[in-house]
């Protein structure tokens, strides 16, 4: 027997030998397995519970109509949301503003009033509050049925007192906590807020009304919802809901409220003024000019509904446009 | 059970995972408030994933010799063509009630809805002819001149996912920019020979 030779005794059995390659890929198809689940979570994290925020004592009756649609519930509202400032993914939104600090808060009202003041946010939660279960309609072609909570923008305009010369209303979304007015006192900056390169669009976010769209009935400030202060993630602690126009016109966090006699400038209609007018109020026969606003999805629901002019509160708003082309002012 | 078998069992229990989880999540509830357009969009992101992965076969042979990648391109495009499916059923069903006019009106109408679906349709002799079968009857040449097809195809992709969102360009910037490598790295070949002065 020459030395080269294997003995018979020291070859692998074949039985040993296929039992270690099934081994091998027993172990491929798990290791394998476990890193593209462990991928996939990555980039579709599962929702963050729901959230709990306090009560809010003082709300009375409503004194607008209300829809008799069955809201949405508080786990759909709190999970699917358009914060840019956040995230630019809705349903990341909510895991990302556990931290977002809402005390101490101010609004400031300046520009053409006759007696601009800064508002403590613990002042504005003492007006009066309402419930409003309002249609929301988002541009992106999905709707919900939200229970707000909160007080017609007039009563705080009414405060203030407007001089005859305003024509708008613009609204500026708390970004960082810098001002000039000593009495503005705010979080500092970021807390917990991306950049507006990785948002794609400029902060701080601006939106603005005409003052009759600003004093109209339907338009309110929401300071909370299902009787609850605001969630982080809709807007806390304070924000507009202008329930016929397209959800982005109604601006969250809101710290500064500016009367003028300009149209003001709003942050989406910068971003792509093809795509997003300064009106943009819910109308199907204006379409987006990449897709349809004919219908909508309500969450919660699988097929499409067709979308409501103004969102359905034509009967309440259509005369503010009374002989406006909409297709031109969109 | 040999290696190509089971390599085959490997990729497809890999690329089955995120239908798996898409149907799991479904069943109990968790897609998030919009399942629908969850769905659609995991499903679109997955067919671009692999028609990336396609396009990445030819590079990583080339680079690292793994010329036994070949032999699994067939299955990793037709996994893009099952995601693409899926998605354009979807669409078609739960935006579109599946009206054939409704889904016409859409396509004139929106560009990036024609798009989406010329991509779709070229994918489609594509998948028909991937069997040994169609590439003796067409001809290794004339099999391989039709299945260039996928570039025009991985492009059109990516600007219908450019398309659809409003600001957050992150990931069809990313998809593109992997696209634009590897369009490129196909590109290098044929402009080297053009560089070269002649030498008559």
């Amino acid at each position: 027997m020459s030395k080269n030779e294997v003995k018979s005794s020291e070859i692998t059995p074949e039985s040993l030998y296929l039992n270690r390659r099934n081994f091998i890929r027993a172990g491929l198809l798990a290791g394998t397995g476990i890193v593209t689940g462990l991928g996939y979570r990555f980039f579709n994290p599962p929702p963050p519970g729901e959230v709990a925020t306090t009560e809010i004592s003082n709300v009375t009756q409503s004194t607008a109509p209300q829809t008799l649609e069955k809201p949405n519930t508080l786990a759909e509202i709190t999970n699917y949301n358009n914060y840019y400032e956040f995230s630019t993914t809705k349903t990341a939104v909510a895991g990302k503003v556990a931290n977002f600090i809402t005390r101490p808060w101010t609004v400031e009202v300046d520009g053409m009033v006759q007696k601009p003041r800064v508002f403590d946010i613990d002042e504005l939660l003492k007006f009066d509050q309402e419930e409003r279960i309002y249609r929301f309609r988002c541009v992106e072609a999905w709707s919900m049925v939200i229970p707000w909570v909160g007080f017609p923008l007039k009563n705080l305009l009414d405060l203030v007192e407007p001089q005859g010369t305003a024509k708008y209303v613009a609204f500026h979304t708390y970004y960082g906590g810098k001002s000039s007015n000593q009495d503005v006192k705010l979080p500092p900056g970021p807390n917990g807020m991306q950049s507006s390169f990785s948002a794609g669009i400029d902060f701080p976010y601006v939106e603005g009304l005409r003052l009759d769209e600003a004093m109209h009935p339907l338009t309110i400030l929401a300071t909370g919802l299902y009787g609850k202060q605001m969630p982080n993630q809709n807007g806390a602690p304070i924000r507009l809901i202008v329930p016929w126009k397209y959800g982005f016109k109604s601006i969250k966090s809101i710290v500064k409220i500016t009367l003028t006699d300009r149209e003001p400038p709003t942050t989406w209609n910068l971003a792509g003024p093809e795509e997003y007018g300064f009106f943009s109020n819910v109308n199907p026969e204006v379409n987006h000019p990449r897709w349809s606003q004919a219908s909508e999805r309500r969450i919660g629901e699988l097929a499409m509904r067709p979308t409501e002019m103004f969102n359905g509160y034509g009967e309440q708003v259509a005369s503010l446009y009374e002989g406006m082309d909409l297709k031109k002012y969109f | 059970m040999n290696d190509v078998r089971f390599n085959k069992i490997l990729i497809s229990l890999n690329a089955l995972i995120p239908l798996g989880f898409l149907a799991f999540d479904g069943w109990r509830g968790q897609l998030g408030a919009n399942p629908i357009e969850f769905f659609l969009r995991t499903t679109g992101v997955m067919t671009l994933v692999f028609l990336l992965i396609t396009l990445s076969v030819t590079p990583l042979r080339k680079i690292f010799g793994w010329n036994g990648l070949v032999k699994f391109r067939r299955m990793l495009g037709l996994y893009a063509f099952f995601y693409g499916c899926l998605h354009l059923v979807t669409y078609s069903v739960f935006d579109k009630s599946f009206s054939i006019p409704d889904i016409a009106a859409d396509i004139i109408q929106r560009p990036f809805i024609a798009i989406g679906m010329a991509a779709f349709f070229f994918m489609i002799p594509l998948a028909v002819t991937s069997t040994t079968g169609w590439i003796k009857r067409l001809g290794g040449k004339n099999w391989s001149r039709l299945h260039k097809l996928i570039y025009p195809i991985a492009i059109l992709g990516v600007i219908h996912f450019w398309m659809i969102v409003k600001s957050d360009i992150f990931y069809p910037l990313l998809f593109g920019l992997v696209l634009a490598l590897l369009l490129i790295y196909r590109l290098i070949p044929k402009m080297k020979p053009s560089l070269q002065p002649h030498k008559n």
